[in-house]
């Protein structure tokens, strides 16, 4: 056993660290440090997107033959760990880490020719359409509905929490083609173009004063039946494949880590009058710090398994569970870090593009927002309780 | 990177298991709480034979060069069977400190012997008054015309009753009075004014209180030169503390395993336990917690020969980590045993009661945070 990286990983992670040096911007990473939602907004998120699709690394889950780098899942953590250190931007997944694997997987050709090269190069910006008013932790109850019509579907319904919605051009959702005792089996996944008449969007604010996720309405929409992925009524198999994608490459404990040196700075420093010097932050410091050590431990033993070929189970709902729980704690400690600053209310967006003068120091700005935000952590991408839900089931048995 | 066990480690594994499963139950539990050696002399007999007395030995003195993580490998079995031989007193802390601090003659005078089973040992070092700072030590050593001559007390000594020696640590004062140092004496379990109180320990095994009322010892008991000892106490505690958090480890698997049995087979309102979703997430969050604990403990294993604030920090944090899961993971156990779980009648309440020991020994959950902290401290309080 052995915890250290060999010589050629070695290797990589310069060649990874000479590349963020060289193509992350000054603006990039404060942009990315001063935006307290999930993902950078497509402007600084495309950008890197653009980077990395110009040194091959566009798509690091992804087979060679489609454009992926080939790396091992050493080098993917690698990866993954590096950017996270130095605050890359959060580029949003729903294309890359979420459509991309469904279309290589299940896709026809002509799809996969046409939105494979896109995604890689961002030209195309996804939003991902799953959840209904009605249908959260139980998505397969879904509404929405696709209708054949000759050559199209016509879609009518709803979906929300859907992020980025105002920016996509593209969504991939969930809708129900057909009803059968299985509610599971009426459901296909069908890929839409956001600028098809009869979709509207309505932006949901989120109480940390960001405005990330929306509500989608389609009516009448007509969508052509090629733009459908796989089999009609097999769109649950599809959706759940990439729910395990999101749930987790496995790869969190670089950012919360990241996250914790952030506050941590914090404490130390004159503005919060040097919190680290009350025991109790300084003991709930490290209390959150040993947590993500364990986190990464069990991440590493994953990577483990999979670099020698075995499975490593429903351990993916553990890793998604305990991210979201500690980055909870690492957010619910910056609160009380800065003590009474976190009154202060900074409601314009975005925060690096303040045009007066913020009531905060910007050290500051995103503390409250990130924990609040941060409350969904434990919702999406199957709540915590969901998680535990499979946890009993799949690796208990009960 | 990799921490896939090698195949001499499975084989080390499946051996270890075998032997457990195969030689401790609870009847075998139960004659040894009741006996006054508190372990089985021909088990320890065995533990020789199998070679792992002789695992984490060099060796040039008749050892297997083993390291933590083998040492992790079979205390988290021993855990699972909840053993209680003296094998942490002689083998992790005894052989660590005589291989760190003692000179070569005294290394080829006891390793081997340790490694063929015919010499225990014992770590006298906690005191009453230091709590869990290892750096307070009141007991004293005064340099004599024969040797040295020892006086204080100790309490907490893992398994001193069964021990042929008992590593004493002291404050050295030689000729010219207190030197600032500690040191590391090897007395010998007969020598005169040695006064040892055992009791039966909490979860299994014995322990005891150790009073030393001028033992006179002769040159050569202290192990090596009389540099300071304090960063080898630190080395071999913290060693100590991944191989406890290992055991640990053992322990709360077993009781997952038995509770999640449990609440399958006991029904009430006509279902079984685990059909409910409040007890399916209780076992849920134990197993998560079992896993994050598994994790912590194989970490500071593979970190305990790394630079001392790295290898500290690393074992800090795997006690206190285990030490919360453990508590988590025991208490609900005998929560979903019901009553049942609160009776002797039932080994839950064994392991659990191992579990609270090994939270408490060497400091808990909170100590171990706050010195992890501290140990982590870019900068000083103004």
């Amino acid at each position: 056993m052995d915890l250290s990286f060999n010589a050629e990983e070695r290797a990589f992670q310069s060649e990874v660290r000479g590349f963020i040096a060289k193509n992350l911007t000054e603006e990039m990473k404060r942009a990315t440090a001063l935006t307290p939602s999930v993902f950078s907004d497509p402007d600084i998120g495309m950008a890197w997107q653009r980077a990395l699709h110009r040194q091959g690394w566009g798509a690091p889950g992804w087979p060679v033959d489609h454009g992926g780098p080939n790396w091992t899942p050493a080098q993917r953590w690698i990866f993954e760990s590096e950017c996270a250190r130095a605050g890359v931007p959060n580029v949003n997944v729903m294309g890359v880490k979420m459509v991309g694997p469904v279309i290589i997987g299940f896709g026809s050709p002509e799809q996969k020719n046409f939105y494979l090269p896109r995604i890689l190069s961002g030209e195309d910006y996804w939003c991902q359409g799953y959840s209904e008013p009605g249908s959260g932790s139980d998505l397969s109850s879904l509404k929405t509905r696709a209708v054949r019509d000759g050559d199209d579907y016509i879609i009518n319904g709803t979906k929300i929490w859907t992020t980025h919605a105002h920016h996509a051009n593209r969504m991939f959702a969930l809708v129900r083609t057909s009803d059968g005792p299985r509610q599971q089996d009426g459901i296909s996944f069908i890929l839409i173009d956001m600028k098809t008449r009869g979709i509207t969007t309505r932006p949901i604010l989120t109480i940390g004063g960001d405005h990330e996720v929306n509500q989608v309405f389609f009516d009448d929409v007509r969508v052509p039946v090629t733009n459908r992925v796989g089999d009609e009524g097999k769109g649950w198999t599809y959706g759940k494949y990439l729910l395990e994608f999101e749930r987790g490459s496995g790869i969190a404990s670089a950012k919360l880590r990241e996250g914790l040196r952030a506050i941590t700075e914090l404490a130390e420093s004159d503005l919060t009058g040097r919190a680290i010097d009350s025991p109790d932050i300084a003991s709930r410091i490290s209390e959150v710090e040993v947590d993500i050590d364990a986190l990464e431990m069990t991440e590493l033993r994953v990577l483990s398994a999979l670099q020698t070929g075995q499975n490593p189970g429903a351990v993916s709902s553990i890793l998604k569970l305990r991210n979201s729980e500690i980055r909870q704690a690492v957010t619910k400690l910056g609160v009380d870090v800065i003590g009474h600053d976190a009154l202060a209310v900074e409601p314009m967006r975005p925060l690096y593009k303040l045009n007066h003068e913020p009531a905060l120091p910007e050290d500051m700005l995103t503390v409250v927002p990130e924990y609040l935000n941060g409350r969904a952590y434990t919702i999406f991408g199957g709540t915590s309780e969901i998680q535990r839900d499979i946890i009993a089931k799949m690796m208990l048995g009960i | 990177m990799d921490l896939n066990l090698s195949d001499e480690q499975r084989l080390l594994r499946e051996s270890v298991e075998r032997f457990v499963a195969e030689s401790y139950d609870a009847d075998h539990r139960r004659k040894t709480a009741n006996d006054p050696l508190g372990f089985s002399p021909s088990v320890w007999k065995q533990f020789a034979e199998l070679g792992w007395l002789a695992l984490p030995i060099p060796e040039e003195f008749d050892g297997l060069g083993g390291g933590p993580v083998e040492i992790g490998i079979l205390m988290e079995a021993f855990g699972r069977g909840l053993v209680s031989e003296p094998y942490v007193a002689t083998v992790v802390l005894g052989a660590a400190l005589i291989e760190k601090c003692g000179s070569t003659a005294q290394k080829q005078a006891n390793l081997p012997k340790i490694a063929d089973g015919s010499l225990k040992l014992a770590f006298a070092h906690s005191e009453r008054a230091a709590r869990f700072d290892l750096a307070k030590v009141a007991t004293v050593a005064h340099k004599t015309a024969q040797g040295w001559r020892l006086a204080g007390s100790k309490i907490a000594v893992l398994d001193g009753h069964a021990a042929d020696g008992i590593i004493v640590s002291a404050h050295l004062h030689d000729h010219q009075g207190p030197s600032g140092r500690i040191a590391l004496f090897l007395v010998p379990a007969t020598a005169q004014g040695l006064a040892i109180s055992d009791y039966p320990r909490l979860g299994g095994g014995r322990a005891c209180n150790i009073e030393l009322s001028g033992v006179q010892l002769a040159e050569d008991a202290l192990l090596g030169d009389g540099r300071d000892a304090l960063p080898a106490v630190e080395w071999a505690v913290d060693r100590a503390m991944a191989a406890l958090g290992a055991e640990a480890v053992g322990i709360m698997q077993t009781l997952l395993d038995t509770t999640l049995d449990y609440t399958k087979i006991r029904k009430q309102f006509g279902r079984p336990l685990s059909a409910n979703q409040v007890i399916r997430h209780r076992l849920a969050d134990m197993a998560i917690q079992v896993d994050e604990a598994r994790s912590m403990a194989l970490r500071a294993a593979l970190k305990a020969d790394n630079p001392p604030v790295e290898r500290a920090r690393a074992a800090s944090a795997a006690k206190a980590k285990i030490g919360k899961c453990a508590r988590f993971v025991g208490e609900q156990s005998i929560q979903l045993h019901g009553g049942m779980g609160v009776t002797e009648e039932l080994e839950v309440g064994a392991y659990f009661k191992r579990l609270v020991a090994f939270d408490t020994l060497f400091g808990g959950t909170g100590h171990h945070y706050a010195r992890h902290a501290q140990l982590g401290r870019t900068t000083q309080p103004a």
